[in-house]
């Protein structure tokens, strides 16, 4: 068991972002996130890679209490987490190399880290991430200079470099192109079958989590609505996740999947 | 008459702190006693053209020009060595002051733990501590400590100094997007390291102009605690003055403009390098 949500609720403020959220991840699957905006699929993630704090229920990862650890520990732990933000939080001014070295930070003592902000110690291996995601060109580029979509993917070029056990992305691809986006999360999938990473992934494309994961969890005003099998989600689950009574007009329902979903 | 829902709910509160501050700011020209006519009387008008016809022509003799260059040579000194000194304590004490290396703000969006708080509070009061005494009254202490000369001079700048540069940099620390920071420290980065990768590449460039513009002001106190015994231009500058040198005050002074200049300009380019 690698990760397991147990009755979890989080609250910012007077906002209930999860309520009672109960969940299972075991070591090696892949599993995608989907729900309306503002359905808490990034609280979620959060939740998981102990970013924040469950207000109420508990949450274990690899077995232990990250929220039950010393500090240190948690730390430790925290290393063998990766988590890609929606829109990655790089100061602009940083070069795209640096960014991404510093996915190893945990891993490194304090030392090699700040000799590393001076002398980039590993540039091999950060061309090497970013040559896969087709970067390689940007690496010494300042990350202010990037595009959306470009950042997202030095975003996910640090989380692999970092090689944790559990990979949790944030709509990783939502500021990506049709093609690129297809590319990243093949990218994704495929380093994490090979190396039996743990793949979870919030997405706001219900056809890439149909195609790319064998596993979806529907959420939707903090709660999980269905948890099943990919080729078990039917169209009447999609309709109950995606309805909304506040729009004016409602939602288009095409024939196909391809559901024209807002952005989160 | 303006309708309720056109209205700009800041109005109000913006109108009050405007009149606020001119009911405060009355009282304080009252008693600082500012009355700008007293300049225009016709005795005081003589006093202060006695006092500047001197100043021309600013003395240029070779024998002042060597005086003069070692006592700029000694000022810079005095300011560079005190702000050296003054880094070496500051930069510890900002980190240690500044709420941007809290672990436990990474996981609670910013709010610090009461703990930390409270370990944070000495810190901060040694700073407070540090700069509220001025740096004249310790070039006098230590005029007294370690006798008349240029290290009274370095020392009292390096106090001040680090009191001052420490309580800023805490704040620019703070001020900067933590974000990037906070991701680090919750992928389990260290506290030092996600310091490094997420505050200082957004800091840097206010960091440098702000320390430019501290070295230039310890330039403009090593001046002031000359006139107490600390030596460098300050003190050329009392003992002109006190044998009516107007040329000689004037050279100084020339000298000083040359001082403030160069750190402006080297200020500018290091935040054109930065920015």
């Amino acid at each position: 068991m690698t990760i397991h949500v147990h009755g979890a609720g989080l609250r910012h403020g007077q906002v209930r972002a999860l309520e009672a959220v109960s969940l299972r991840i075991d070591k090696g699957e892949r599993v995608a996130i989907i729900g309306p905006s503002g359905a808490g699929k990034s609280s979620l993630l959060h939740l998981m890679a102990t970013a924040v704090q469950p207000s109420s229920g508990h949450l274990e990862l690899f077995g232990e209490q990250p929220w039950a650890l010393s500090s240190g520990a948690r730390q430790r732990l925290r290393a063998r987490i990766g988590l890609v933000h929606q829109a990655p939080p790089l100061p602009p001014r940083q070069r795209v190399v640096t960014a991404v070295l510093a996915g190893r930070l945990g891993q490194w003592g304090t030392l090699r880290g700040l000799l590393n902000l001076v002398y980039p110690t590993d540039v091999p291996g950060a061309r090497q991430v970013l040559a896969e995601l087709g970067l390689a060109d940007k690496l010494f580029v300042q990350c202010g200079q990037l595009s959306g979509g470009q950042l997202q993917r030095v975003g996910i070029a640090r989380a692999l470099y970092q090689r944790p056990e559990v990979l949790l992305t944030d709509e990783p691809v939502s500021a990506m192109d049709p093609v690129l986006a297809e590319h990243s999360l093949a990218l994704l999938n495929r380093h994490a079958q090979a190396n039996g990473v743990t793949l979870v992934a919030s997405l706001h494309a219900v056809e890439l989590a149909l195609a790319h994961f064998p596993r979806v969890i529907g959420i939707r005003e903090g709660r999980v609505v269905f948890d099943c099998a990919a080729h078990a989600v039917s169209e009447q689950l999609l309709d109950a996740l995606y309805a909304n009574e506040q729009l004016a007009s409602p939602v288009v329902q095409g024939p196909t999947l391809t559901v024209q979903i807002p952005r989160c | 008459m303006l309708k309720a829902d056109a209205r700009d709910p800041a109005l109000l509160p913006r109108l009050l702190f405007t009149l606020l501050a001119l009911a405060v700011l009355w009282p304080g020209l009252q008693l600082s006693e500012l009355n700008p006519g007293v300049l225009l009387q016709a005795e005081n008008r003589e006093q202060i053209a006695n006092f500047t016809r001197a100043f021309w022509p600013p003395a240029h003799d070779a024998e002042f020009l060597q005086l003069l260059y070692t006592a700029t040579l000694q000022t810079l000194a005095v300011a560079t060595a005190g702000m050296a000194l003054a880094l070496l304590l500051a930069i510890p004490t900002s980190l240690l002051a500044s709420r941007a290396l809290s672990l436990r703000a990474a996981s609670r969006s910013g709010r610090a733990g009461g703990w930390s708080r409270l370990v944070r509070m000495p810190v901060r009061g040694l700073l407070i501590f540090l700069r509220s005494v001025p740096e004249i009254v310790w070039a006098l202490l230590f005029v007294r400590a370690v006798g008349l000369g240029p290290t009274a001079g370095v020392l009292a700048i390096a106090i001040t100094y680090s009191g001052m540069l420490g309580k800023v940099y805490a704040e620019i620390f703070e001020s900067v997007d933590q974000r990037p920071a906070h991701a680090l420290m919750q992928g389990g980065s260290g506290r030092l390291a996600a310091f490094g990768y997420g505050i200082l590449p957004s800091a840097v460039a206010e960091l440098v102009s702000y320390t430019v513009y501290r070295w230039e002001c310890a330039v403009r106190a090593s001046v002031v605690m000359g006139f107490v015994g600390a030596g460098g231009l300050g003190q050329q500058i009392d003992l002109s003055m006190r044998m009516f040198a107007g040329g000689e005050v004037a050279s100084m002074l020339l000298a000083f403009f040359g001082l403030v200049l160069l750190a402006d300009l080297l200020s500018r380019f290091l935040r054109g390098r930065l920015a």
